[in-house]
């Protein structure tokens, strides 16, 4: 989807926050937030693809006036719903008012740590042939998909070079809605500056942005 | 405004957490003792260091460099920096010619195994918008003053490949030891926002 999530190239952001000695969460609740999407990933009911696309369905006013832990928060709370784990009703209803059992037993920290090392690699080990090679020049297409995709507006129609074949992929389009790994080839893709930006831009700069053989095209 | 009582003191996003991860315990979907466990491992335990330690060893070790180059994934995996997620690293070079750095103009992709969880800063919306289109300016406000030979790469991770940079070593440091070497090494010169070397002191990054 062309989401508020596809940032790259926009203007009027203002200069990067940097800060010095930065603690790893800025609250007790970041952290929380940040723990309770790990625990409740390890049940799969979805993958990082659908999580990802949930968040970019965020209304974009919201997307863009919330905090980073914010928006996992809500995207949390969206997946959970969407997936039945809880109701929207149970999440609306103070604490001190819901009554609520036990439904399973909550998986333990080992449990949760084996299911992540299943899922930690989008590798496919499968036999796929590769579209094109290092050194090839391709387009990335000009396509909108309206759900998830990782193709980022900014590199859409524009001409490139394969850098590197990385291998055999899942394809994120796909597994983003449980509908199949899709596996195929995916390459870093490398473009100059001007490609992209035009003829005020840094002669001899690159831009290097990861694509699957559903993005390219012969040129 | 409602009376949140024993919390009155909480934001709503505060309250807004602690209802859900109350929700989630009550109905056996979590243990509130493995996400202690979780925040512990990536306040204390996951972090720069890890990477630190993997450029190190590539300053003392040719074959070890060569294998990181090569394949990142399982040099790094060798010094038991394993990730939960974004499993798949490649290590990008910056010399004398050719600096890097990385992005993720989607969301936040980050090296998790190697740097732990990345800075507000690398999250932010500008980070994200202005990395590809105007690397040198972002560079210039982490104090970093790229010459105009140099080639500027950025790297953005849109998919489940993680980037992270093997700096330069900084002369006049060939006779420090491994552990000295690792000292040296920050968090955003692994991002590719800092030159070591360049300016001591600013963005070390640690946090």
């Amino acid at each position: 989807m062309d989401g508020i999530h596809d940032m790259g190239g926009m203007d009027g952001f203002g200069p990067i926050p940097i800060e010095q000695n930065e603690s790893v969460f800025h609250a007790p609740w970041e952290g929380r937030v940040w723990a309770l999407n790990t625990a409740l990933g390890a049940w799969g009911k979805w993958n990082i693809d659908a999580g990802r696309y949930t968040l970019e369905q965020l209304d974009p006013a919201l997307y863009l006036s919330s905090s980073y832990y914010q928006r996992w928060l809500y995207r949390t709370e969206n997946m959970l719903v969407d997936h039945d784990m809880v109701s929207r009703s149970e999440l609306e209803t103070p604490p001190e008012e819901r009554r609520v059992t036990a439904e399973r037993e909550p998986l333990p920290l080992d449990e949760i740590l084996v299911r992540q090392r299943k899922t930690r690699s989008a590798r496919v080990h499968e036999d796929i042939p590769a579209a094109f090679q290092a050194g090839d020049r391709v387009r990335a297409r000009n396509i909108h998909p309206t759900g998830h995709t990782r193709i980022p507006r900014y590199v859409r129609g524009r001409v490139g070079v394969i850098d590197r074949d990385h291998g055999v992929f899942i394809f994120p389009d796909t597994h983003a809605v449980f509908a199949g790994n899709k596996p195929q080839h995916l390459y870093s893709v490398r473009f100059t500056a001007r490609e992209l930006w035009g003829p005020d831009a840094d002669p001899g700069d690159k831009i290097y942005v990861d694509m699957w053989d559903d993005y390219l095209e012969v040129p | 405004m409602p009376d949140h009582a024993p919390h009155s003191h909480l934001s709503d996003t505060e309250l807004r957490v602690l209802a859900l991860e109350s929700l989630l315990a009550d109905k056996g979907l979590v243990d509130p003792a493995a996400l202690d466990a979780i925040v512990d491992t990536y306040e204390n335990k996951v972090g720069p260091r890890n990477g630190a330690r993997v450029v190190a060893r590539a300053w003392v070790d040719e074959d070890f460099r060569q294998w990181l180059l090569r394949d990142g994934t399982a040099a790094i995996d060798s010094l038991g920096y394993v990730s939960t997620q974004g499993a798949d690293i490649v290590v990008l070079e910056n010399t004398a010619t050719v600096h890097n750095m990385t992005v993720c103009t989607l969301c936040s992709c980050y090296p998790w195994a190697v740097l732990g969880l990345p800075p507000a800063w690398y999250k932010s919306f500008a980070y994200r918008a202005r990395a590809v289109k105007d690397p040198r300016g972002v560079l210039a406000e982490f104090g970093q003053v790229i010459p105009a030979e140099l080639e500027v790469r950025v790297w953005d991770s849109t998919a489940e490949v993680r980037y992270m940079i093997l700096p330069q070593q900084p002369p006049g440091t060939e006779a420090l030891s491994e552990d000295a070497l690792a000292d040296l090494v920050t968090r955003n010169a692994m991002i590719g926002t800092e030159r070591l070397g360049q300016d001591r002191g600013h963005g070390l990054g640690r946090g």
